[in-house]
């Protein structure tokens, strides 16, 4: 059972997207996107982890035994949680502050032992590291976007915060639509990650629907001709 | 010659949605009369804007989902939407607040649920509650009933103010604005003061607030004339107003210094409105007899929960849209028994 390296970056970017497809690691992915800076930063935190913890459990994969395999997926991925946590405290101590319990509750996150059991325990360490980056990339893009929207549409800034995640120059790359700007604030509070969340899904099946049509198109054609003639 | 041949039961009109909702339409006319009189040409430009857009919106909509457009365009559903929508806004609320509102009913909580008859949630009611969660400051500016109100607005004033957001040269906002009875009471408990001093405020009337006592008496016309019409059936206003009298009547009985007296509670707000024409929606209502009647009490007794201790003044489209969500699971409880069975041991 092997997968191409090409099927495994788009799996992990759109096909089998843990966020829009697969639907896990709700938790976070609804809490921290409110912007778009937080999203990123968890994203990271998260991408991270899935790369180590793949790794180490795909190099582990034959000497744990089936009966014990889950308690050794958790205990992995808690000590990678755990170091990542230290690391962002140490280097993003703010954005540390702000994402608070979500960066430790990194842990439940499904996702990760989802991709321990269904990829990094079946297959070699290159491709699960390649699969917990792909994976851990898809859900940080759909955190960004989510939390970008939010952001947005709530309080009329985009990379608020920027300077949490880029260090004291970043500041400017901040984008505010000024005091005037009435914001939704719904789409800051929790209601709003789930209409964000619904529409974004939506919007991945309108794409899909329309590649398919596309890609069905020529296929019927040539069939359509001799039915028209015979007609 | 040959008669066409109806089968049973012979009595009553053709029951529509068309003839429903212009029912609806036709008993709401008092109460917006009222809400013009009292509270100026604000609330029926409101009205204008929330239709048009609702229109449009319905029509847009129904062209994306590839449905039949006219029919569901004239049956009027997406109007009775909007208008109970507008007459819920402060009249003088910007302009593309009230289309926000709309399209979010029409297209979000009407359209993306399936449109009409699929929609678990009162549109209007969800709208509602975005725009109040989201500009919490606008959508409590109201102004003041007729004959408290020292700065009536003209026509062409009130469309500056909509459109323009901008007011005469020698008016603030705060100065023509006041905050809505139940707001006022709830401020004002929350200062300590007791109910006999409140109620020295001009601001009362003979049994709620001036102005608003009335809008509630011809809204309530409204609903009787749709319950003479058979529209509505009684269970849920009545429910719903028992239960918030009973409930705030047990409290008032307690401590009538700090908990407002329940013809207070029924005659401000959105009760009477919420109660004959929102909660009474056939599409996101229990629709079982017994239902019913658990459905309107549940909504009366948490509108006055929400009004005493929570965190808005007023609470008819949050417990609506809360029992909205109770609604199934009332009515898959509360099944009639079908005539011939027994109940459900021998069924």
């Amino acid at each position: 059972m092997s997968t191409s390296n090409r099927e495994i970056i788009s799996n992990g970017l759109w096909n089998n997207n843990q966020a829009l497809v697969a639907l896990l690691g709700l938790c976070p992915l609804l809490a921290v996107s409110n912007t778009l800076i937080n999203g990123l930063g968890l994203g990271l935190a998260t991408t991270l982890v899935l790369i180590s913890s793949n790794a180490t459990i795909s190099f582990i994969r034959n000497w744990v035994r089936q009966e014990v395999r889950l308690p050794v997926f958790v205990l992995v991925i808690a000590s990678f949680v755990t170091a990542v946590e230290l690391a962002m405290n140490a280097w993003f101590h703010d954005l540390h502050k702000i994402l608070g319990i979500f960066i430790p509750l990194i842990v439940t996150n499904c996702t990760i032992v989802g991709r321990a059991e269904a990829f990094a325990s079946r297959n070699p360490v290159p491709q699960s590291m390649l699969d917990g980056l792909s994976m851990g990339m898809g859900f940080t893009l759909v955190l960004m976007t989510l939390g970008g929207l939010r952001e947005f549409i709530g309080q009329g800034t985009i990379l608020a915060g920027a300077h949490l995640m880029f260090g004291e120059a970043a500041r400017s790359l901040s984008f505010s639509m000024g005091a005037d700007y009435h914001g939704l604030i719904l789409a800051i509070l929790p209601p709003g990650a789930f209409f964000g969340l619904g529409l974004l899904i939506a919007l991945k099946h309108v794409i899909d629907k329309r590649n398919a049509q596309r890609a069905d198109k020529p296929a019927q054609a040539p069939t359509a001709e001799p039915a028209a003639a015979e007609g | 010659m040959k008669f066409p041949v109806h089968t049973s039961p012979y009595g009553g009109l053709p029951n529509n949605v068309t003839r429903v909702m212009g029912e609806v339409l036709l008993a709401l006319v008092p109460g917006i009369i009222a809400l013009v009189y009292y509270f100026g040409w604000g609330v029926l430009i409101n009205i204008v804007i929330a239709v048009i857009t609702a229109l449009a919106a319905e029509a847009g909509i129904l062209r994306l989902r590839k449905r039949p457009v006219k029919p569901s365009l004239t049956d009027l559903s997406a109007t009775v939407t909007a208008v109970l929508l507008a007459i819920a806004l402060p009249p003088l609320l910007p302009w593309w607040m009230t289309i926000l509102g709309v399209l979010f009913a029409i297209v979000m909580v009407k359209h993306l649920y399936g449109g009409l008859g699929y929609n678990p949630f009162n549109p209007a009611m969800a709208a509602y509650v975005l725009l109040l969660v989201s500009f919490p400051v606008a959508m409590t500016q109201w102004l003041p009933p007729q004959m408290l109100n020292e700065h009536p607005l003209t026509f062409t004033q009130t469309l500056a103010a909509i459109f323009g957001g901008g007011l005469p040269h020698d008016l603030t906002w705060d100065a023509i604005t006041s905050a809505t009875p139940l707001d006022a009471m709830r401020e004002q408990l929350k200062m300590n003061k007791t109910i006999s001093e409140i109620a020295q405020n001009p601001m009362w009337g003979d049994f709620g607030a001036r102005g608003w006592e009335w809008v509630g008496n011809w809204f309530l016309l409204g609903g009787l004339f749709l319950l003479w019409r058979r529209i509505i059936t009684w269970h849920i206003p009545f429910a719903m107003i028992a239960g918030l009298l009973l409930s705030s009547g047990l409290f008032w009985l307690f401590d009538a210094e700090s908990m407002p007296f329940p013809g207070f509670h029924l005659f401000s707000g959105g009760m009477i409105l919420g109660a004959f024409f929102i909660a009474t929606d056939p599409v996101t209502a229990s629709t079982t007899p017994k239902g019913r009647l658990i459905y309107g009490f549940l909504i009366g007794v948490t509108v006055f929960i929400i009004r005493s201790w929570g965190g808005y003044p007023d609470a008819v489209a949050f417990a609506v849209l809360l029992m909205n969500m109770a609604a199934p699971t009332i009515d898959y409880y509360t099944q009639p028994r079908v005539f011939g069975f027994r109940g459900k041991d021998n069924a």
